[in-house]
């Protein structure tokens, strides 16, 4: 159970070290993206000018502010509150988000699948988790939005955010198969039968 | 005496309500945190919970939302006893206030046209806000419950048209299923919300009224309240914790709301309601507007 500060853009090596319950602190540099941001790049077919190559991903959609252009908020935005979205509706897009960006870590909520898990497998990949539904303490850990990229998909762009110090961070799947999920599922379904026995339920 | 409410008060009072209920939440859940840390016996369920009950702390500090999701803006009206209200207006002003919170504040509009994907950044679209608008002569006044409903536990919402052989067996296992099926993918720990009898869109309602009562409180049928203590038992023996990352505290409770139902029928919904369990209300009166939750 080490703990990692990571600097992205990271290389394979450094992502494969991570292990299950290993936590890790992000700094510097972390895009945003969502549901519609992969339906655009990936099944429409729309590119971005944002290089993700070897850096991390979380599943949100902030809360933002409209600000006059200046150092502090090169977009034009400010943030608002940002805080993360239930992963699994976006297990598809794990493969091409590594594969065709070169993502090397997902940060979200809720967990992926076994999808996703052999992606991080094969690529070199793993996934963060973050306490869902605590954007309040989030949001104090990012310092800017840096960048924006296909803003008309707003509040699902692809954002580009300056952070410090953000996390720790849980690592819940991993390259060697590991997934904290998958372990979590097949011992509360192995309780299934005491949780019904206790209702009663023949 | 009648209390007329005019309907430019109520654009306010939605407004304030929604913004309200984003920022803080109401003493009840505060309380089942301090409850679930209490009883968690593994370590790294207790540490997610202590983020939690940090954030609620920042959120208030900084005067910032709980969570990024402003949800699907739900808005349930009582008319108490001598208020006279136009209703028509009362619809429309619902609906301002709300746009106004989210153009003012601002919020993040997270409403979109279920077909065009389009949204208007208002958080109002075809049919939402969802009103309901009920009567009761317990209180004198108008009662406004606003509720943001997350959408990482409105997407765990179920239906099941059992049988009546299937007795209220079907009803538990269902329940069991499908927190089971939800796993961390509604920000546990949860508010498990069960409906039990009625029409099918009657029973799916009851499910997120049972979903979305403040925590303590218990259903208003003796055999409803019985299967809610047992529920809430249950529940927690899986393990799934908080986030589904393992633990205890899967759930703060399991809420059953029922009504009577067809003789072939045994209907059972489920709706979620994670941990950010936000709510505001507020009590309209001829001395004023009482905010609460």
């Amino acid at each position: 159970m080490a703990h990692h500060v990571l600097v992205p853009p990271l290389t394979e090596e450094q992502v494969r070290a991570l292990h299950v319950d290993d936590t890790v602190t992000l700094q510097h540099r972390l895009f945003g993206i969502r549901d519609a941001t992969q339906i655009a790049l990936f099944d429409r077919g729309r590119t971005t000018r944002l290089d993700l190559r070897g850096h991390a991903v979380i599943h949100t959609a902030p809360n933002v502010k409209r600000m006059p252009v200046a150092a502090d908020h090169p977009t034009g935005y400010a943030p608002v509150c940002i805080g993360t979205t239930t992963s699994m509706r976006m297990e598809r897009f794990t493969q091409p988000l590594m594969s065709a960006l070169g993502v090397r870590l997902i940060i979200g909520k809720g967990g992926l699948g076994a999808q996703s898990l052999a992606a991080f497998g094969t690529l070199g990949g793993a996934y963060l988790a973050i306490v869902g539904g605590t954007a309040a303490l989030e949001t104090t850990w990012i310092e800017a939005i840096e960048d924006v990229d296909l803003d008309d998909l707003n509040p699902e762009s692809l954002w580009q955010f300056r952070i410090r110090d953000f996390g720790p961070l849980r690592v819940a799947m991993d390259s060697h198969g590991g997934s904290l999920y998958a372990d979590v599922d097949t011992a509360a379904r192995s309780q299934r039968a005491a949780a019904l026995a206790a209702l009663g339920v023949r | 005496m009648t209390l007329r409410i005019e309907p430019d008060r109520l654009v306010e009072v939605a407004r304030e309500l929604y913004i309200r209920a984003l920022k803080k939440l109401p003493p009840d859940i505060k309380q089942g945190f301090a409850d679930l840390v209490r009883r968690e016996t593994r370590a790294g369920a207790r540490d997610v919970l202590d983020v939690m009950v940090r954030n609620i702390a920042v959120a208030e500090s900084t005067d910032n939302l709980l969570c990024q999701d402003t949800g699907l803006p739900i808005y349930n009206v009582t008319i108490g006893r001598g208020v006279a209200v136009d209703g028509v207006a009362l619809k429309a002003a619902l609906r301002e206030g709300c746009a106004r919170a989210t153009r003012e504040h601002p919020l993040r509009s997270s409403v979109v046209h279920p077909l065009t994907r389009r949204n208007e950044h208002t958080s109002c679209g075809p049919g939402i806000p969802v009103i309901h608008i009920d009567f009761s002569d317990a209180f004198e006044g108008l009662r406004i419950e606003m509720i943001p409903k997350g959408s990482g536990s409105e997407n765990n919402s179920w239906l099941k048209m059992a049988i009546p052989a299937e007795g209220s067996d079907a009803i538990k296992r269902f329940v069991i299923d499908c927190v089971l099926d939800a796993g961390g993918k509604t920000c546990p720990p949860t508010i498990v919300g069960v409906g039990v009898g009625g029409t099918a869109d009657l029973c799916v309602h009851l499910a997120k009224r049972a979903a979305t009562r403040p925590l303590g409180t218990v259903s208003d049928d003796v055999e409803g309240a019985r299967l809610e203590a047992e529920l809430s038992k249950a529940v927690n023996l899986l393990g799934v914790g908080p986030q589904g990352l393992g633990g205890d505290a899967t759930a703060f409770a399991v809420h059953v709301e029922l009504a009577a139902t067809h003789i072939t029928m045994n209907p059972v919904a489920v709706n979620m309601q994670c941990h950010s369990a936000r709510r505001a209300s507020a009590l309209i009166t001829d001395t004023g507007i009482a905010y609460g939750y």
